[in-house]
């Protein structure tokens, strides 16, 4: 079960031939009320749930290589990648919990959202018939399965942000976020006396500290952490699941909270947790953490937690009509 | 490692403590929220001789249904067990359990369980939903399928070598618990 895995996927051309858009295919941006989102968000999806990022396998690549070689946590780890291969090898989900999925749009004047968000579902509702997603959308109260991952109200699944922007072309963004570590994700108000966390970076340090420990294995660690300082209670959460949409490795623009997520990071991986919980060097692959404004009343610290599978991709139209996926 | 194939005695599960690495062979049974609550509430009859010496599996699969009619799965990882905490106890007494395959562990009254009716907890890599749908060789059967859904439907199935570690052991040992302990006495140091 040790044999070292090298983490090898298929090639971009093989990618090419799978995708569900046809060669050559090209969006007409200067008709923006013609356009027709389903097909490349589609394709979007069939590759966020089968295909792990580099920089996230590279991330899980190192942590196997710093763990003693046969461990628990060496063997989880190599498991791990062994996942990663076989899911894009076969197109199939990396995990049985496609998560909710979460849209992001920015988009240059002229489209209509309304109409983008009925495509962005037809494409999620197309994923689920593919077994590419779970239908993960269930009334809350009976339990009762949709089937379809719709929410029939319009409302929460799947989610979508939308933002106009100055730029010439659509950038679409998705996380599929699983159930056990979004159950693991926390939201701290400073200062916390049970902490002794007070309203400055130590105390936020410590919010961070906790939220792990908590967490343990559940969130299917190593995680990588979203972490939003300030803001409310609902803008805080927010921004932390955007920030984890960012790639590992690169860095912070803020030079002291670059240092921050380093420092912390190093932290969080003395604690012994390890992946899955079964003990190791290895309990996050990354920290994201950025300062909001606030309510001078209110210090939220709102901490997503983000499972080793971090599937998330971004999709670009460029003005040209070209696709391209990242 | 340690080879085991369902139906286990209690004899054999006796045998298993923390640590052991389990490949496990044959038939198990996945069940999650729903049906758990199901089992604990209404303790349906029909279920006994499919579960007894038996493994539950927390799981709630990606399945294909293919155009004869067969299932089979396509991601298979374990969910997140400790929201069965409220009902696995019970679950394992009424039904003779013999394993409970999951995520993350579960809590003390589960541990209790597993002392008392000689069960263990065998915990499955997350997130490995690739990997392990490949050790699901076969689909045999599924009920509740139409009352639950896809994900939450008893999936009867067969395994083939798939990869366990135990990590609650019918002796009252936990792996958890050692992780815990350990990482909040150092979280403890790390906040001075």
């Amino acid at each position: 079960m040790s044999e070292c895995v090298i983490p090898t996927l298929t090639t971009a051309d093989v990618v090419q031939s799978k995708s569900v858009l046809p060669q050559g295919w090209k969006a007409d941006l200067a008709n923006l009320k013609g356009l027709d989102l389903t097909l490349p968000v589609l394709e979007l999806l069939r590759r966020t749930t089968s295909r792990l990022p580099q920089d996230v396998i590279d991330a899980l690549v190192k942590g196997r290589d710093a763990e003693e070689e046969g461990s628990r946590a060496f063997n989880t780890l190599n498991d791990m990648v062994r996942n990663i291969i076989l899911a894009d090898g076969h197109v199939t989900p990396l995990c049985q919990d496609t998560g909710s999925i979460i849209f992001w749009v920015r988009h240059p004047f002229g489209l209509s959202q309304r109409a983008a968000k009925q495509q962005l579902r037809a494409a999620v509702v197309d994923a689920t018939k593919r077994s590419w997603l779970r239908p993960n959308c269930v009334e809350s109260l009976s339990g009762k399965n949709t089937g379809t991952n719709m929410d029939p109200f319009h409302e929460h699944h799947p989610a979508v942000h939308f933002e106009e922007w100055d730029r010439p072309e659509i950038a679409i963004s998705v996380m599929q976020k699983g159930g056990g570590c979004e159950n693991v994700g926390a939201q701290y108000r400073l200062p916390d006396a049970a902490l002794g966390a007070g309203r400055d970076i130590k105390g936020v340090r410590k919010c961070i500290i906790d939220a792990v420990v908590k967490a343990q294995g559940q969130g299917c660690s190593p995680g990588i952490l979203g972490v939003a300082i300030g803001g409310d209670r609902v803008t805080g959460y927010e921004k932390s699941k955007e920030l984890i949409l960012r790639k590992l490795g690169t860095p912070n623009p803020d030079p002291k909270m670059d240092a921050f997520e380093k420092e912390v990071t190093n932290d969080l991986n003395t604690l012994g947790i390890g992946p899955m919980g079964y003990g190791g060097n290895t309990t996050v692959l990354g920290v994201m953490a950025e300062e909001m404004y606030r309510h001078p009343a209110s210090f939220y610290v709102s901490i997503s937690y983000m499972c080793w599978s971090s599937r998330r991709g971004t999709l670009t139209l460029k003005p040209s009509g070209e696709v391209s996926f990242d | 490692m340690i080879r085991l194939t369902t139906p286990i005695t209690e004899d054999q599960i006796r045998q298993l403590k923390v640590g052991d690495e389990v490949l496990l062979n044959g038939r198990v049974v996945l069940s999650r929220d729903m049906g758990h609550k199901y089992m604990k509430e209404q303790k349906p009859e029909w279920l006994k001789p499919i579960l007894e010496n038996m493994v539950i599996y927390h799981c709630g699969p990606v399945v294909k249904k293919h155009e004869d009619g067969h299932y089979s799965f396509v991601a298979a990882g374990p969910t997140t067990s400790i929201r069965e905490e409220p009902y696995q106890a019970d679950v394992i007494e009424t039904y003779k359990v013999r394993g409970v395959i999951g995520k993350g562990g579960m809590g003390k009254k589960t541990s209790e369980g597993l002392q008392k009716t000689g069960a263990v907890y065998l915990h499955a890599t997350g997130g490995a939903g690739s990997l392990l749908a490949e050790r699901c060789k076969r689909v045999v059967d599924v009920k509740m399928l139409e009352e639950f859904g896809s994900p939450e439907a008893f999936w009867i199935i067969e395994v083939e070598d798939f990869p366990l570690v135990v990590t609650m052991d019918s002796h009252g040992g936990s792996l958890h618990e050692i992780v815990l302990a350990e990482s909040q006495a150092r979280a403890k140091a790390l906040m001075g």
